[in-house]
This record gives structure tokens, sequence and C-alpha cells, in this order.
């Protein structure tokens, strides 16, 4: 990370900074990417609000299954999302081939900024809703209650009680969502028509596979760091982290006042929602049984792809999961002693990952790798590595409190029993934390399966992964093959998370 | 760091080419897909030297340049083919290549060939192509393409990836000299899309995706005698043509120098050449018989070009005042 960081400082000119700033064309770019990180975030978070209220206040057949698709929407690849997206809004989607009956053409196009609004929408605003709709859980059934006494309803009942537990959660959670579509990658390189719509995130990808311009490369990539953390430490200081829970929890309260208006309104807020997630997700799954189904069971790059994706996945998940326990392991044993300070900076370390990009780290390796030998061959460890380091933060994130936790309660038994390294791991953490142990290897396994932004500096014909030749049959219009591709990306990510979960949940420590 | 040594030693081991008689050519994805004309030659070059012949495809012409360039010392490639005229400074600026030895008196181009360092293997005219059947009054020069028919609908190759990218960019920039950046914005609206490489391009305008696509003015001749359909036409241009001619480079790293040089030689003998016409759908740079049907193509007035030094020079540039233009 540091090597990476290093390689990327050397290979930038000194004239950085002012010379990126005189440069249209940077400037465009600098500017389209805060606009439509903003954009995108107004409008998955502003229309998170509504729905979450609406959420919060109905009990419907289905709810819980809803909210577990909510879930779902963060670790899907994102390529499986707009190609989803593509099949409904695109030039020959759903939608279009509707109009043509009619003799009506297509009024918008998905390519461009249109595009890339809708897909970090459909991808954060179910995120964004889940963050919104746990704060409001979290107001006590007294309050509704007290609310109901003195007979405020409605749009004042919002302002004086719902609106003060949103607000407190809101700078985060816009927060979050700025970041992920700031550093927006896989889909702004599938819908972003040419050079009018580029973020920094492509424009740096641009610059070393289009022009062999490594000098803005690293420059670009220094800068969107920089930008980065800007903006990480600019949310770090107007909002608190609110500790997020598992699992929704399950307080009812009985909705005094109801009328029509209202039922209406929360009816049309979650059926937009419904609107919005689920049809991309039927569509890739009904496309993805067509008749090219048997012939990419016997396509040998598919396979290939599938190899080498479960390949990379499974390693960069056990390097993450390692990683993260002994960095887990050192920090615990400071904190314990006191050292809380010492203990934090290790755990932050870890965390800057989250707001460099993974290009960034990409292309640092890169250019390091470059000096020494053919970077194509070590492509496949590369990746593992970057892989691996981004999904460290998440690891990092589920086992942290549990971890602590273990030590607090078993650290002296432990010492007393002699029970010590790996015997302590196998008979202790095991089999009391097995289940978030096992639930942040899920994490990584799926981030990694859907990731393009390692994989696309380094892939070649030779090394492909599911999601970079999703990427290369989207492109030459193979939309048949690419709903097969896209399906099974999708049945391996949502499935082994499920499938993790439910196996962890079955035998109880 | 121990640990990592051996696994290095390992994934070192298994990079390592196996056959030792093995050449690797870069080329773009058109040229060696199955209906392309790689697979033609591959077969006769592997008859005639008893190796095995690689393609590796990249998206397009310019690609092919990145990929060596990026690759550095230690690229796997032994030949590249795919290049154009347009791009010979640049390449040779790299320091990665290397002269060939190929007798090239036998080519017939206007003017000859006299540079050491590429072999030219077939050339032709970029042009739009559209579909006389659902234009039928299309632009009659670039001028009118550009400033009047607004309705029209085109796709064309990013010149920073594809060699007819930035055919179609030296093209804008020998008609409109100082006022490309102007012409830019009024083809921007007429755009649907710009694309990574020719195929591509070439595979969404057959879908229906837009009007006009930039090809080239043998492109039809695919249709007319691969699938005997006479509605797809190329736009003759009142302006005249910019030319490209692709070419064929040697690497300098490659430790197949031999087999190179073979196929150096095999890219200007007939066997090669007569797979051109109908394969990659070009003119052939030697005198070999050309089918009856390329007499319907329309063949340019003028032909327009820049030198490969004047590309070197001001490429940059140009693709930054195409991107400035595309971004205001």
């Amino acid at each position: 990370m540091l090597a990476a960081m290093s390689a990327l400082l050397v290979h930038s000119p000194e004239v950085s900074l002012s010379s990126l700033w005189r440069d249209p064309y940077y400037r465009h770019i600098t500017a389209f990417s805060f606009y439509q990180a903003l954009l995108s975030t107004l409008l998955s978070v502003g229309l998170a609000i509504p729905i979450a209220h609406a959420l919060s206040r109905r009990y419907f057949f289905g709810k819980a299954l809803l909210l577990k698709l909510f879930a779902t929407t963060l670790v899907l690849p994102v390529l499986v999302g707009v190609f989803g997206l593509i099949s409904i809004y695109g030039n020959s989607g759903l939608i279009a081939q509707l109009l043509n009956h009619f003799d009506y053409p297509l009024p918008f196009s998905i390519y461009g900024l249109n595009g890339i609004l809708l897909a970090h929408v459909f991808f954060n605003l179910p995120f964004a809703t889940r963050l919104l709709l746990q704060s409001l859980q979290r107001i006590p059934a007294e309050q509704h209650k007290l609310a109901a006494h003195l007979g405020i309803f409605h749009w004042h009942k919002f302002k004086l009680l719902e609106w003060p537990s949103l607000r407190q959660q809101l700078p985060n959670v816009a927060g979050l969502v700025f970041i992920l579509c700031f550093t927006s990658f896989a889909t702004v390189m599938a819908l972003g028509g040419g050079p009018k719509s580029t973020t920094i995130e492509l424009a740096i990808y641009q610059a070393i596979k289009f022009e062999f311009d490594l000098q803005s490369g690293a420059l670009l990539a220094l800068w969107q760091m920089f930008l980065c953390a800007g903006l990480a430490m600019f949310i770090q200081r107007f909002s608190r982290p609110v500790p997020l829970m598992n699992s929704v929890s399950r307080q009812t309260f009985i909705l005094f006042s109801d009328n029509r208006f209202a039922r209406c309104w929360d009816r049309f807020w979650i059926g937009a929602v419904i609107l919005l997630v689920l049809p991309p997700l039927l569509m890739v799954i009904i496309s993805g049984v067509n008749a090219q189904l048997l012939s990419m069971i016997f396509d040998s790059t598919f396979w290939k792809a599938l190899g080498n994706s479960l390949f990379i996945a499974v390693c960069a998940a056990c390097i993450a999961l390692l990683a993260g326990i002994f960095i887990l392991i050192s920090s615990r044993f400071w904190r314990l002693r006191g050292l809380n300070f010492r203990a934090d900076k290790l755990e932050l370390v870890a965390s800057i990952i989250l707001v460099t990009p993974g290009i960034v780290i990409s292309t640092g390796l890169f250019l390091l790798l470059r000096e020494s030998s053919d970077v194509f061959s070590f492509a496949w460890l590369v990746v593992i590595a970057v892989n691996a380091l981004m999904a460290l933060p998440y690891v990092l994130k589920t086992l942290a409190q549990p971890m602590l936790h273990m030590a607090q309660q078993y650290d002296q038994l432990c010492a007393s029993l002699g029970i010590f390294s790996w015997y302590r791991f196998k008979f202790i953490e095991w089999r009391a934390i097995r289940q978030p142990i096992v639930h942040a290897f899920a994490i990584s396994f799926v981030l990694s399966v859907g990731d393009l932004s390692a994989i696309a500096l380094f892939g070649s014909q030779d090394f492909t992964t599911l999601p970079l030749y999703l990427l290369q049959l989207l492109g030459s219009y193979q939309m048949q093959s690419a709903a097969v591709i896209a399906l099974f990306l999708l049945i391996l990510s949502v499935g082994t998370f499920a499938l993790i979960e439910k196996l962890t949940l079955k035998k109880p420590a | 760091m121990k640990k990592i040594l051996p696994l290095i030693a390992f994934s070192a081991m298994i990079s390592m080419p196996v056959a030792a008689n093995k050449l690797v050519v870069y080329t773009y994805d058109s040229f060696a897909s199955d209906w392309g004309p790689g697979p033609k030659i591959k077969k006769a070059f592997e008859a005639q030297c008893k190796c095995e012949l690689e393609f590796v495809s990249l998206d397009d012409g310019v690609s092919i340049l990145n990929r060596l360039r990026l690759e550095g010392k230690h690229s796997k490639a032994d030949v590249l083919l795919g290049l154009d005229n347009n791009l010979m400074a640049e390449a040779k600026k790299s320091g990665l290549l290397v002269e060939h030895n190929v007798d090239t008196s036998k080519v017939i181009l206007k003017g000859g060939w006299s540079d050491k360092m590429f072999v030219p293997f077939d050339y032709g005219y970029f042009a739009f192509v559209y579909n006389k059947e659902k234009l039928p009054n299309p632009p009659k020069s670039l001028k009118e393409l550009v400033e009047n028919k607004d309705n029209i609908k085109i796709i064309y190759q990013d010149p920073r990836t594809s060699t007819p990218g930035q055919g179609f960019m030296l093209w804008i920039k020998s008609v409109y000299g100082e006022q490309a950046s102007s012409a830019w914005k009024q083809i921007a609206k007429k755009t649907v899309t710009v694309t990574k490489g020719w195929s591509e391009a070439y595979n969404m305008f057959l879908k229906g995706e837009a009007d006009m696509v930039l090809s080239y003015t043998t492109s039809p001749a695919y249709h007319i005698i691969a699938e005997n359909k006479h509605q797809y036409v190329a736009a003759d241009f009142s302006e005249g043509h910019y030319a490209q001619v692709e070419v064929a480079v040697k690497v300098k790293s490659s430790v197949q120098q031999k087999l190179a040089d073979q196929f150096m030689d095999f890219i200007l003998s007939p066997e090669f050449q007569s797979v051109i016409a109908t394969g990659n759908w070009m003119y052939p740079v030697t005198d070999v018989v050309l089918p009856k049907e390329f007499e319907q193509l329309t063949m340019p007035n003028k032909s327009l070009s820049f030198t490969a030094q004047e590309v070197a020079d001001n490429r940059r540039a140009w693709i930054r005042e195409w991107q400035n233009a595309l971004v205001e």
C-alpha cells in the first residue's frame, strides 16, 4: 500500500496540482465527479427519507423479504445491476420495446449522466433507506404513544419526533453514499458515454490504458486520493458514527392516526421503490435463462473466467480475513492494556483503504511492478492483493467488536488455563464468534467476485474474470451471452451470501 | 518475504512460454476473430514454419501500441500487426521496435514503400457507412454531415484507442484545421456513442443504434460478398477521404527474431495478401487479384493524409482538443 503510494509520487511530475487545475479537461472531470456524486446523493438520500418513513409505519406481506433485498444491492456486483438496468431502460430494453409497439421512440438514453444517476440511485437508495429505517425504529415506542396523547400527527409528528432522529443519521448516510458515488468505477465505465461523462476514477484508467500517459495517471490517482481523504475528513467532522445494527429490530407500534391520504402516500413510496429495485433483478434472472445458456456452458472462456473469479475471490477473502484477524488481535491487546490511542491508529491505517479507491492502489502497484518485470504475468497476484486490501476495512468493521468482547471475557481464563495461539483460536474464538467471522469472509468474497477496478487494469485475453468478461460481452453487444454471465454472477454473489448466512445461523455456537 | 519468493518463482514458471516454437502476434480483435482473416493466415503460416502462431487480440490498433508500451521490455509479443501509417513515428519513439529485413519493392502503394521498420499489410480509406434503405439522402460531404443533417445519428471510435477513431480525428483536422474544435462540438450533438474499437461500433450500427458509422469504403464489400446484401454503402465525401495503411512491425525484445522475420516476409506473400480483401475487407498492398465486387465500391476522388511525423508531433494536442470540445 505504502509502496503503491510512493510509486505514484515518484511518477507524478513536479508541476502537479497547478497544471491539473489549469487543464480544462481535468477541471471538467473533477467537476463532473462532484456533480454526479452530489446529484446521486441528493436523489438517493432524498428519496430514501419518505421511503424509510413509509416502511417504518407499514407492515405488509413480504416486508422482511424486501428489506433483505435492499441489503443485497450493496453486495451485488455492480455490472450485474447495470446489466439489469440496461435490459429495462436501454435502447433495446423492455421500455423501448413497449414504446416501439406504439411507434414511440425511447425519450431518454441510458448512456451518460442519466444512466449513471439511475444506477447510483438503484444501488444506494435501498442502502440509505435501510440505514434511515434503523434510526426511525430506534425511536422508543413511548414517544410514539406520547405523541398520540398530545395529538401530534402526520406532518407535525414527522417534524417533531421523526425528523430529529433522522437528522442525526443523515450526514453519516449522505457522506457514505457520496463517497461511494464519487469513487464509482464500474458504473461509469459501463454507462458513461465518452469524455463528457467521465469521473476522475475512470480518467485514471483511461490515462494509463488508452493513452499510455503514466504521469497523468499517477497525478490523477494522487488527486483522487487527496479529494477522497478531504471528503472523509469533512464527513467525519460533521457526523458522529452511529453504530449500525445488523438486523432491523422488530419493535412494533400501532399507528394511531391513519387516513386515506397517508395510506396512499405510503403505498406510493413503497410501490415506487419496489418498482425501482425489483424489475432489474428479475430481468437478470429472466433473460439469463435463454438459448445461449447451453452454449455458454461449453464455452471455455466462461469456465476460465469463472475459475479465475473463484480463485481470486477465495484467496483475497482468506488474506483479508487473516490480515484482519491479526490486526485486531494486536489492536485488542493494546486496547486491554489501555493503549487505546495506539489501537485506534492501527485500525485507522487499515480503514484508510476504504477511502483509497481500488484503482489508485492498482495504479501504484502497476507502476511499481512495471519497473522490474512484465506486469501482466504477475497479474493475478496483484489482483488478489488489491482485492484483499479493499475488503480489509469491511472485515475490520465486522470483527472489531466481537473480537474485543472475546478478549475481555476470556483473556484471563485462557491465560490461566494455558490456551494459546492456534488452540485458543480453535477452541475459544471460533466457537463463539464463528458467525461474524464467516460473515466477514462472505463479504470479502462477494466484493472480490464483483470487483472490476483491479482487473480492468491487469486483465487480458488470457486473464479474465466474470465481471471483465461481462463487460466485454456488453461492449460487443452480445446481450444473450452477457445475460448468462450476469445470472451466474448474481447467483454466485447473492447465493453465496444467503447460503453462508443460513449455514452459520443454523448452528448457533 | 521468504515465503513469497517461491511463490513468485512459481508464478514466473507457469507464465513462461510452453512451446519453444511459438510466435506471438498482437493484433486487433476483428483481425483475429473467427470471421476475420486471422484463422486462415494462422493455418497458412503454420504450414510453412512448423511453429505455432498465436494471435493476442486487443480492442483496436492504438491499444496494441499502448499494450506494448505498458508491458515494456518484458512483453510477450514478437510481432505487432495492426498499427497504421499515422502511428508509425509515435511507435518508433517507444524504442521497443526493431527494423525488418523484408524486400518491400513488391508493394504497389502510391510512391512505393521505403520505411525500414514497418511493413504494410493492407490499406483503405475511412468512410461513413450507412444503410441506403433507411437513409435515402446521405450527406455528400464531411462538412454537410458536420454542419447540417441534424437528424443523423453517428457512431465513431475513440482516437485514443482505435486507428479508425484516430483517422477520423485526422480527417476532421485536415478538413477543418483550426476550426476543428467547433466541428467536434457539432459532431457531439449527433453522436450516439464513442466506442473503444471498430468492431463494437460496427456491431452497434448493424443493430440499428445509429444511421452512420465510421468504417472504410471497403466495408460494403463484406455485405455484398459474404451476405449478398446491397443496402449498405459508404458515403462519398467531396473533400476526399483520409487514407490508412495498416502496418506490422517486429518487437525488439522478442526471442523469436527468426520466426518473426519469416512472418514479416510472409505478410507480403500472395498467401497472406489474397486473404486480405475478403477477410479484413481492405485493399491488399501487393498485386493480387481482387474480387469483382470490389469494382462496385466508391473510390475516393482525393486521398487525404498527414505525415507520420506531423501526427506524432500533434497527436496529443489534437486528442486534447477533441476531449475539450466534447466537455464544454
